[in-house]
């Protein structure tokens, strides 16, 4: 920690560029700009810095810069058949972090909140905070890193992240059943990467040793009609967050289009979704939370997560 | 009819009002029961603890942390005692919480694939109550026949299949948690993600000291259909080690992938004959799960990839009988040291996988200079060694050789790359360690998560963050628990 590598140093640059008095925001590509409320006028605009660090595909972690653009991470990581559980969405890495939604693929992917085992951020007060470490198992400490996820740059702001990576499976195949109930779907195959339900076609991400999934997608074959499709359908643009069991029964809660996530709980509506109450005593915890991290409000004002 | 009838000092003002809430039975102050508590399964000793209570419900462990409150005192939350970092010791007289009377299972439900439990549910108890059903609660430590989700909760515990599935927090959905004020919290819930703080993911792994998880949600997991155990043997740790990095490289992901050297390995047959050979220098046990076309591609890959680093021997396990005695063998290894000494003194530290070769040439340097013996069982996959010294306390002088050699092999394990602990925690074991690891601001934003739970420190406090680093603990402990590294 003496000296300073070239690696920490696009980080000490981000942080005397946040600085510790006015009110500030990072900006990414604004693909879920709109998430957690308007954002305050008062707030300076700065950007994070990019790049990939270190990538040590026999460690399955890599170091990037939260300014980086998703494709990019992704198109270094697939060189080595590698990818990660952030969603690719036209944003960058530190936007994916801060907003904590998972992949389409959530199954086989996994979810951001998992991926993600070292922060770095620039707090309130204009320091670098480093919270989780960079190896795949950790328990040192209290868990920065899942409370930064999600928390949408109201707590630091995300310079650098270390992500657990995983191996892209060797095949993937989607595939389209029709008027079938979709977690029979799901429970018929061991591992899929995705299962998704519109009311009245399923689309399932059949993937792993092209041995298993012919053998999957055969044995279903035997039960049902199935083809298949490139890739799954266009999504809706609105998100709800149901359970599993709640997804399922979607087609009972809405009468606009839907793609509903089985096995996750997520589903993409047409329509907005109802607001939630959350428990109260969370959010007094995530108030106090809040006022800890940022006595000053100065982090992106305006904004809450979960509003 | 209780079977020890409880000798609280009737004049105690504090055991009077817990009495008023639980059965007397359910509030032990006395002697015996108060020193059973005053340990874990570490080397550390906390000093005698404060009235030790049983509650069954929610409401009552609102009840003791509002009366634990009222009266000033802490409150340390306690499951099966199976820590290993001094994490469940009390300091300072604390209220003892156990969870030992809230061990049900509330309900499995198969269409969400969560499991709600209580926090005193024993971890192996759930996934044989699971087994019929065809799932499993995937995190399988070492102690899983006696430890408890709660405590698997507070130490984000982990386990030889954690590698394929993750650990604890990964399969933590919701928590319903008593805070230290005595008000109750749903975090999370059955949706895959919650709007807002992920303050689920917070609280697990926070050791007790943001409040006592009452209810759990877990992911259960489907058993997989087709499984391989492989066990290859080495000459040299170095090929061990050096085969685990080749399979993570080669895109293979085992459910698990467990090394032990070979002073570990003659220990295991001594005392439950798992099958290991005891002529290599090491043993690396292998385990792939899934279909069963793919097993079969993923065990023919990690053969190869054993033979390519000169892999002595590779055993297939050939029935359900010779898998069970090689994972007997693994689960069993700290059993087994019991015969070479009467104690041992098992360490936790994660190295970066390629290191695993370089670090473990060191640990057995460090213990040979200080004259201490060291046994190494671990997760390799995951690069979390477990170097096991053993010795014996009554020894003059052993037990400050065996501190020494611990921490220069943390120091060691830091300097390549590595953290403090992959899955017993920091506890009072590494507390003095943090700041080696992390800065002053590091430490300083990981004690405001802290206080955001617990704004008056005083769930389980002493705990975890250095002192100086920790919000204003509310007694002045009274002594450092002995055992602790200064």
């Amino acid at each position: 920690m003496s000296t300073l590598t070239s690696a920490d140093r696009a980080l000490h640059e981000f942080g005397a560029l946040v600085g510790a008095d006015d009110p500030i925001a990072v900006e990414g590509n604004r693909t879920r700009w709109h998430l957690g409320g308007p954002l305050d006028e008062s707030a300076r605009l700065v950007k994070a810095p990019t790049g990939i660090v270190d990538y040590q595909p026999s460690e399955m972690v890599v170091t990037v810069r939260a300014g980086t653009t998703v494709a990019e991470l992704h198109e270094t990581l697939a060189a080595a058949g590698q990818t990660s559980a952030l969603p690719d969405r036209g944003g960058t890495v530190g936007g994916a972090v801060a907003v904590g939604e998972n992949r389409l693929d959530r199954l086989g992917r996994g979810s951001v909140r998992d991926a993600v085992l070292q922060v770095r951020y620039v707090s309130a007060e204009g320091e670098i905070v480093t919270g989780g470490g960079p190896v795949v198992k950790n328990v040192s400490g209290f868990n920065l890193p899942k409370l930064i996820v999600g928390s949408l740059g109201t707590l630091g702001l995300i310079g650098e992240v270390v992500l657990r990576t995983n191996p892209i499976p060797p095949v993937q195949r989607w595939i389209r059943v029709e008027r079938v109930d979709p977690r029979d779907i799901r429970d018929a195959l061991l591992r899929p990467g995705a299962m998704l339900w519109d009311g009245t076609s399923s689309w399932a991400l059949v993937e792993g040793h092209e041995v298993d999934v012919v053998a999957e997608v055969d044995k279903l074959a035997t039960l049902v009609d199935i083809a298949n499709v490139d890739g799954p359908p266009e999504l809706p643009p609105h998100r709800w967050l149901l359970s599993p069991q709640g997804a399922a029964h979607v087609d009972t809660m809405t009468d606009g289009a839907f793609i509903a996530s089985i096995g996750v709980g997520t589903v993409w509506a047409e329509e907005p979704p109802e607001p939630t109450e959350p428990d109260p005593v969370a959010g007094q915890i995530a108030e106090r939370t809040k006022r800890l991290f940022d006595p000053s409000g100065r982090l992106n004002p305006g904004r809450r997560a979960g509003a | 009819m209780p079977l020890f009838r409880s000798t609280r000092e009737p004049t105690d003002p504090l055991v009077a009002d817990l009495t008023a809430v639980l059965d007397a039975d359910r509030v032990r102050a006395d002697g015996a029961q108060r020193s059973l508590a005053a340990h874990d399964a570490s080397v550390f000793d906390g000093g005698i603890a404060g009235p030790v209570c049983f509650p069954e419900t929610t409401e009552e462990v609102q009840a003791i942390m509002r009366i634990a409150e009222q009266h000033g005192s802490a409150v340390v939350p306690r499951g099966a005692g199976t820590g290993l970092a001094g994490g469940a010791i009390p300091l300072g007289r604390p209220v003892v919480v156990s969870t030992g009377r809230m061990n049900k299972v509330l309900s499995v439900d198969t269409n969400n694939r969560i499991a709600w439990v209580q926090p005193g549910v024993i971890n192996l108890d759930l996934s044989k109550k699971l087994r019929p059903k065809g799932f499993h609660f995937a995190p399988d430590p070492s102690s899983q026949q006696v430890c408890t989700l709660g405590g698997n909760v507070a130490n984000n515990s982990g386990g030889p299949h954690c590698l394929a599935y993750g650990v604890t927090d990964a399969h933590v959905v919701s928590l319903e948690v008593v805070l230290p004020d005595g008000q109750v919290a749903v975090l999370g819930g059955a949706e895959d993600e919650t709007p807002g703080l992920d303050l689920r993911g917070a609280f697990v792994g926070s050791e007790g000291t943001l409040g006592i998880a009452t209810k759990i949600g877990v992911r259960i997991t489907p058993n997989a259909p087709a499984v391989r155990t492989l066990l290859l043997s080495f000459a040299t740790v170095r090929d061990a080690a050096q085969t685990v990095s080749d399979i993570i490289a080669a895109g293979v992901v085992p459910a698990a992938l467990e090394v032990m050297d070979q002073r570990m390995t003659v220990a295991v047959e001594n005392y439950v004959a798992a099958g290991y050979p005891t002529d290599a220098a090491a043993v690396l046990l292998a385990e792939v799960e899934g279909l069963e076309g793919g097993v079969e591609i993923d065990a023919a890959r990690i053969e190869e990839l054993g033979r390519a680093n000169s892999a002595t021997d590779v055993r297939l396990a050939g029935s359900e009988e010779e898998r069970a005695a090689l994972w007997k063998g693994r689960k069993t290894a700290f059993g087994a040291v019991a015969q070479i000494a009467p104690d041992y003194y098992l360490h936790d530290t994660v190295v970066p996988r390629a290191q695993l070769a370089d670090i473990l040439e060191q640990i057995y340097e460090i213990t040979d200079r200080h004259e201490v013996t060291v046994m190494n069982v671990f997760h390799a996959g995951d690069g979390n060694l477990h170097p096991l010294l053993v010795f014996d306390a009554r020894e003059e002088g052993t037990l400050e050789r065996v501190h020494a050699a611990g921490a220069e092999i943390l120091r060691a394990s830091l300097a390549a790359g590595g953290v403090l602990s992959g899955e017993h925690g920091i506890g009072v074991e590494k507390q003095a360690y943090m700041d080696e690891l992390f800065s002053p601001a590091d430490l300083d934003h990981q004690n405001r998560l802290r206080q955001a739970f617990d704004p008056a420190c005083r769930a389980n406090p002493g705990k975890v963050l250095p002192i100086g680093h920790s919000c204003a603990d509310i007694q002045a402990l009274r002594e450092m628990p002995t055992g602790v590294w200064g």
